[in-house]
């Protein structure tokens, strides 16, 4: 039979063609939709985001496991090829941080006694979670990862968080089970840093680069803008009181036009397992009590 | 002769394969890779997917399907709700309207035609999201879309066999 828009079995065609064109225009219609929501209501979104993540993390956490014992192996190798070289390398490093082990002893001892007689408030005991990291997400618009521990286990909004002793990023929001830590890369990550030699002061701001930025350097205004020079360490400054001060943070890799970006310590590549530090008022406010059995006691003491 | 239920099944979980593997693949880009420089880099996996299927089985992997995959993607990655949505939907609307095209052509020509469709995907992606939560480098964004490119005739070659395999005659 011949189709066309005359006959019946055209015309149904004909029908079918204009209830998909139209349902695919009301699709595009809910996405612009769906984006001012997004806009409007982010509280909905995220609480949205994390019930999702909750239930996503278990499967994401077994599928990690592989990839990660993968890499372990390819990464026996590697050091099995290199053993002579890295047994010399870590000789001399070794005699080098018995030398700053010595400096170090005599200085906490005289630290002590100093602060001793100042009448020093120490900073508040901080307390520590540990997670794997089971999902790296976003890796071009948004620089984020998600951790298998949540609010059930005391990881709150803003906590800092760590890999060994350096600066990963904060948390941005928490579900049950999981949390979504934003690294300081991300495009708005803002990390109140302090230059380790010079005392001056600074925003970290990330913006989706492998290198954040120094930006809102704090110095004298006659003076001009404070030098930064290639080389200098940044570690955060504690303002805001979310961050512990003094966490390695980076080095300033480069000062163009008065630009000053920062090579981070961490590797993103090599975050299998992150320190959620409860720090400051989370940590001596009640209700984050649920974490007791999962926290260790701080190393500050 | 009326099919059975056992065959009805098995044809039921086949067709399920366009869906499942496309789900698979966003998990796959979720997954923390160890290899240095590669974090920021993982290929447009599900674009791949969507725009393969698009093309051989538009009526397993419908358009609101691509939709959906889309708004799960947007909801664990961390883009704007919606966006993520939109460019699958558009991707899947483009590689559908023009399957005949594709179809009749050689994978030089498809793999052409994907560089344009991940090319203009690729920028939709980078000015809603810098539009709706902030402009980043753009450099990230070129490396990605390099990086889609050149992995997908792996791809798209695994999903062709996946496809042969099990929907052959289903």
């Amino acid at each position: 039979m011949k189709q066309h828009s005359g006959s019946p079995v055209g015309r149904l065609a004909h029908l079918r063609l204009l209830v998909q064109r139209f349902a695919f225009l009301a699709l595009v219609g809910a996405a612009f939709g769906l984006m001012l929501l997004g806009k409007a209501d982010m509280v909905l979104v995220e609480r949205m985001r994390m019930s999702v993540a909750d239930a996503l993390a278990p499967v994401l956490d077994v599928m990690a496991r592989p990839a990660a014992g993968i890499a372990d192996i390819v990464e026996n190798v590697h050091e099995l090829a290199n053993l002579r070289a890295e047994n010399a390398r870590l000789r001399e490093e070794n005699a080098k941080l018995l030398h700053w082990q010595t400096v170090a002893r005599r200085l906490d001892a005289e630290n002590r006694i100093l602060a001793e007689k100042l009448n020093y408030l120490p900073d508040p005991e901080a307390a520590y979670i540990t997670a794997r990291v089971v999902a790296d997400t976003g890796g071009t618009f948004v620089h984020s990862m998600l951790i298998n521990a949540g609010a059930r286990n005391g990881v709150r909004k803003g906590q800092a968080v760590m890999s060994g002793e350096v600066l990963v990023g904060r948390i941005a929001s928490v579900g049950q089970t999981s949390a979504r830590v934003l690294l300081l890369t991300d495009l708005n990550a803002r990390v109140p840093v302090v230059i380790e030699s010079s005392r001056v002061k600074a925003i970290l701001s990330g913006d989706n680069s492998d290198r954040p930025r120094l930006s809102y350097l704090s110095g004298d205004p006659l003076a001009g803008p404070p030098s930064v020079a290639p080389g200098e360490r940044i570690v955060t400054s504690g303002h805001g009181g979310a961050f512990p001060p003094g966490i390695p943070v980076g080095v300033v890799a480069s000062v163009t036009d008065g630009v000053a970006r920062v090579q981070p310590f961490i590797h993103r590549h090599e975050l299998e397992f992150v320190t959620v530090v409860d720090y400051g008022l989370g940590a001596v406010l009640p209700g984050s009590n649920g974490a007791e059995d999962t926290r260790r006691g701080g190393s500050t003491s | 002769m009326k099919p059975g239920l056992l065959h009805r099944m098995d044809l039921w979980a086949r067709h399920l394969l366009p869906v499942g593997l496309t789900l698979f693949l966003l998990l796959m880009t979720l997954v923390p890779s160890r290899v240095p420089g590669m974090s920021g880099l993982m290929p447009a996996l599900v674009l791949m997917a969507v725009f393969y299927w698009a093309i051989y089985r538009p009526d397993l992997l419908p358009a609101h399907g691509a939709f959906l995959i889309g708004l799960l993607q947007d909801v664990v990655d961390g883009t704007p709700i919606g966006v993520t949505a939109l460019v699958l939907l558009l991707v899947h609307g483009v590689a559908a309207s023009q399957r005949r095209f594709f179809l009749g052509n050689t994978f030089i020509v498809a793999w052409w035609g994907f560089a344009l469709v991940a090319a203009v995907a690729s920028l939709l992606t980078w000015g809603l999201v810098g539009v709706l939560h902030g402009w980043g480098q753009p450099r990230a964004v070129l490396f990605q879309y390099l990086m889609t490119l050149a992995t997908y005739p792996v791809v798209s070659w695994i999903l062709a066999r996946l496809h042969v395999t099990f929907l052959r005659d289903a």
